[in-house]
């Protein structure tokens, strides 16, 4: 995972409640087995439309979202696709649950502001498009003085400012998890099932 | 604070450690596959030189993408993505239950239907519809691509804590209506987001009342509300269902399993981090009129004003959502006609649904201009429903009687609606585009799908009972 300590980028607004990962990334590319390459998909049925808000940012690194933004389907997709397009900081009053946790293991960071505090850092860049995420330090900064903390979990901040592999460091923990499975009778033998 | 929540049980038996700073590491007694969330996992687990640490506790099944139609896989991308499950399972061991093998299915009809999923489990799948599993008193939740490969290689997940609901039913449900009316209505109550960041547990009489697979329907929509997962305290109906069944434990074992399984519950005076009610007892058959499950009114409703929604956000989400829907504020839904329907998904694709439906249907004709398909949402209960004559009667009133899979829920076989065109869909999702880019989908239960089926347009279905 790319580490991300600090960006200093320009914002796009989308300011708009539940938007959902079907229209991140409709299900027709969901196809693909590869990795990479979602970002030409983002938001497909709604680029169509000229009048679509994104359109007015291209070049943005920051996703200024509404309440609930990537609610719905699991697909970590929606995450791959806004950061192939070159997003790494999508700030919204909530996330859906799933795609908090898929954001942040594609090096692509959620961070939560109240949405007057959301409402702040939107006049601020429709005024100048300049914006600092420091995650080091938990905070956002805006050129012409407006600064503003934000809370982020204390793992999550370390594993994406180092960018580190949450695989690797489970598997670390081998010798523990042998241990609980030699206490913990599996329920069935998925290989034993009828075919 | 004494006594503790059915969700703490499953979870506290399954944290391998909590380490201070850090989120827990809980193991994961289930993991189901299907080729849609699995092949960047496999690939990362390959070119990282890794195993799969618990093939045994793998089950992979195709569904998202298979055609519904005879014949073979005609979209290339869907071959490639089907050929890559297969050959991942192949190289690293994993369990496959493969179109054609009279055991595959959508995920969420096939882990229950097989006995594997069990109360007090731990289950995981790169689908957001894993919260289904719930019903049995299992802790079940979708995760994405990089938590399936944390899974396929350490059989465990990184979690925080979530917090508690208990979503409490009040009164009994009305004759003629059905779980997915009792859930559409609890998720318009709590809303698209009401669940984030909690674990709902659904209590009542009105949801002891019901069976298996309606209790099935109602976890399935928990992620409808925002919330991790949604679990249903396992009882005698519970005990029924999954007796027998291929993965269950027989002879001493079930014995030893019923004695676990009966303390799965709720102890008296313990303490959820919130409590909502929903009362049922004056409650009508429900129907979505917008873009979200959450926008939704009793079929006696009529399609709502803007102006009436006080938040600003909302009015505007409102607004946009009867642009897309083509909807018309003051409008009676019963006005609303349709041209498709669709009976399936793993919201309501089992032997009950399908056997509700065809009670409606039976002896009446798909209306003109209407084009209705059912999707059994796996090979077994497709199977059963033939052996009780489901398909002839679907078949006879003018129905397409297809072969199983998630098919027309998400779309993404062949089974999509134009631009335009409205359904009425037993699926879960109303997103815009979900079932096909500009189509416009309305959620309801089966019962009301079929009756639409017939009527060419909305209906109370307890007027055709």
């Amino acid at each position: 995972m790319k580490a991300l300590s600090s960006l200093t980028g320009s914002a796009a607004v989308l300011d708009r409640p539940d938007v959902d990962t079907d229209q991140i990334i409709p299900k027709q590319f969901l196809k693909r087995i590869e990795r990479s390459g979602y970002g030409q998909f983002l938001f497909f049925d709604w680029m169509k439309d000229p009048a679509f808000e994104l359109h007015r940012y291209p070049g943005a690194s920051i996703l200024l979202a509404g309440r609930n933004f990537g609610c719905g389907s699991s697909r970590e997709h929606a995450a791959w696709a806004l950061e192939d397009h070159g997003f790494r900081v999508v700030i919204a009053p909530s996330f859906g649950d799933i795609f908090r946790t898929n954001a942040l293991k594609t090096g692509l960071a959620p961070i939560v502001l109240p949405a007057e505090a959301l409402a702040r850092v939107r006049a601020a860049v429709e005024a100048r498009n300049e914006l600092t995420v420091d995650l080091q330090h938990l905070s956002i900064r805006h050129p012409d003085g407006l600064q503003l903390a934000f809370e982020f979990d204390a793992y999550a901040q370390e594993t994406l400012v180092h960018g580190l592999d949450d695989v690797s460091r489970t598997l670390l923990r081998d010798g523990v998890i042998a241990a609980y499975e030699a206490g913990h009778e599996p329920r069935f033998d998925a290989r034993a099932l009828p075919a | 604070m004494t006594g503790t929540t059915l969700f703490r049980k499953v979870w506290d038996a399954h944290v391998v450690e909590a380490p201070e700073g850090a989120p827990a590491l809980l193991y994961v007694d289930l993991h189901l596959v299907h080729e849609v969330t699995s092949p960047q996992a496999f690939e990362a687990l390959r070119s990282a030189g890794r195993r799969v640490r618990r093939p045994d506790l793998t089950l992979a099944t195709m569904d998202h993408n298979v055609p519904t139609l005879d014949g073979p896989v005609t979209d290339p991308l869907a071959r490639a993505q089907l050929e890559a499950l297969r050959a991942n399972c192949d190289a690293f061991g994993v369990p496959l239950l493969a179109t054609g093998s009279g055991r595959e299915g959508i995920v969420h009809v096939i882990g229950p239907e097989l006995g594997v999923t069990q109360p007090g489990m731990t289950i995981v799948c790169g689908d957001s519809h894993t919260s289904t599993h719930g019903a049995f008193g299992a802790l079940a939740f979708g995760i994405g691509t990089s938590e399936v490969e944390h899974v396929l290689a350490t059989q465990t997940l990184q979690q925080a804590l979530p917090r508690t609901m208990e979503v409490a039913f009040g009164g009994e449900l009305p004759l003629g209506l059905s779980a997915k009316d009792l859930v559409l209505a609890a998720i318009g109550q709590l809303g698209v987001a009401g669940g984030q960041g909690h674990v709902l547990e659904y209590t009542g009489a009105a949801i002891e009342a019901l069976t298996m697979e309606g209790r099935m329907t109602v976890c399935n929509m928990s992620i409808e509300a925002g919330a991790r997962a949604g679990m249903i305290a396992p009882d005698e109906v519970t005990f029924d269902y999954l007796e027998g069944r291929p993965g269950a434990p027989s002879g001493l074992a079930w014995e030893q399993a019923l004695d676990r399984w009966r303390g799965l519950r709720t102890d008296d005076g313990a303490h959820y981090d919130s409590v909502t009610t929903v009362e049922l007892s004056r409650l009508k058959p429900q129907i979505t009129w917008g873009t979200n499950p959450g926008m939704v009114a009793p079929v006696d409703g009529v399609v709502p004003d803007p102006a009436d929604f006080g938040d600003a956000d909302e009015r505007e989400a409102v607004e946009r959502a009867l642009r897309y829907m083509d909807l018309t504020p003051g409008t009676p839904l019963v006005d609303v006609r349709i041209d498709k329907v669709f009976i399936g998904s793993c919201t309501n694709a089992r032997i009950e649904d399908l056997r509700t439906a065809a009670a409606v249907v039976a002896g009446r004709r798909v209306a003109e201009g209407v084009r209705a398909i059912v999707v059994p949402g796996s090979a077994q209960v497709k199977g059963q429903a033939e052996a009780e004559g489901l398909d002839e009667i679907f078949r006879k009133a003018g129905f397409e009687w297809r072969r199983a899979g998630c098919s027309m829920c998400l779309g993404m076989n062949p089974d999509v609606l134009a631009a335009g065109e409205r359904c009425a869909s037993t699926s879960n999702r109303n997103f815009e585009g979900r079932q096909g880019a500009g189509g416009r989908t309305h959620l309801v239960s089966p019962a009301m799908a079929a009756a639409a089926a017939v009527s060419g347009h909305f209906t109370d279905v307890r007027e055709l009972m």
